[in-house]
């Protein structure tokens, strides 16, 4: 990469106005396996114009990428359905990524979780 | 065709707006250009900036060239590009120019020469339906017929044929500028710039 792209990267990322884990260009203190929680800022279908913020709740399947492309899969049960979103590490969109119980995984990515029954 | 500037494509990167959304953005460096020659009506016929990028080795520029730069007393510079601009008045010769020249939020044309391709067929070089794959087809890939038969007597000029692709002239424009940083000589475009990582693009304001 780059130095002078790999420059640009890290002040964008300086600029983020986030709580909490992995701010200000620190590197991200979660990893695969882990159980966390996202907070996004969404649009509010309720009342229009306003913001509110949303959770997403659940495991990190894997983390992808590199510099402001970086990007991390988290997957949680809702109502017997697997969902899996995918988020970018350095949206602005996202306000905080709380760690809620370290992962006991032997990979980087795993996968294998999709198939085991009430996680 | 307004102000410009040459510079050097660095490479892309994804960038994120106000609203927090990803972009895929263009870094260009240009490292300051120097006014080389000043094009005025009364001794040209029209109004233009000729504009010189990156110095050169005196052993590396031929002898017209190096009259060319004698005569305004600089120092020789490996590409010249004129820009046609309405009122040069306020520039001199040997004055510097640099990305300072474009805002954040303006839109803005890029040129340069896209990637080679190397040969290739009519289907991805013309975008060709080819023939079919079955029922007996041994048309593949082929163009098909390429003339008439009586009627002209011969194949037109132009026509899509095999070839070399690529590397050719592309202008993109309405690229929108996400940062213009003078002290870096670095600029941040939205979207894609045409040709490889190190080529040499000509921005101009979008008109």
């Amino acid at each position: 990469m780059n130095p002078m792209i790999r420059a640009l990267e890290a002040e964008l990322v300086s600029t983020l106005d986030r709580e909490g884990e992995g701010q200000k260009g620190e590197p991200v203190t979660f990893g695969s396996g882990d159980k966390i929680r996202v907070h996004e800022l969404i649009a509010d279908v309720s009342q229009e114009g306003k913001e509110r913020i949303q959770f997403f709740e659940g495991v990190v399947l894997q983390i992808k990428g590199s510099g402001t492309s970086k990007t991390f899969t988290v997957r949680k049960e809702s109502f017997g359905i697997g969902v899996e979103k995918i988020f970018p590490i350095y949206s602005p969109k996202i306000k905080k990524i709380e760690v809620i119980e370290k992962g006991k995984v032997r990979r980087a990515r795993p996968f294998y979780l999709r198939r085991q029954h009430a996680k | 065709m307004g102000m410009g500037l040459l510079g050097r494509k660095v490479g892309m990167m994804q960038w994120f707006d106000a609203q927090g959304k990803g972009l895929a953005a263009t870094v260009i460096q240009a490292e300051p250009n120097i006014v080389t020659q000043i094009k005025t009506p009364e001794s040209d016929g029209y109004s233009a900036l000729q504009l010189g990028f990156e110095k050169a080795k005196e052993q590396r520029i031929n002898q017209p060239h190096k009259g060319h730069f004698k005569k305004s007393n600089l120092e020789p510079r490996k590409h010249l590009k004129e820009f046609r601009l309405e009122d040069v008045s306020s520039y001199k010769i040997g004055q510097e120019v640099n990305v300072g020249i474009f805002e954040p939020g303006e839109t803005i044309r890029a040129s340069g020469m896209s990637k080679g391709k190397g040969f290739h067929g009519v289907m991805r070089r013309h975008g060709f339906a080819g023939g079919f794959k079955t029922h007996g087809s041994d048309a593949h890939r082929r163009p098909g017929g390429i003339g008439t038969i009586r009627a002209s007597g011969k194949v037109f000029k132009g026509k899509p044929m095999p070839g070399r692709m690529g590397y050719d002239r592309i202008t993109v424009r309405g690229l929108t500028v996400l940062k213009a940083d003078p002290e870096r000589n670095l600029l941040v475009v939205k979207g894609a710039v045409p040709g490889p990582r190190g080529c040499l693009v000509e921005l101009s304001k979008d008109a």
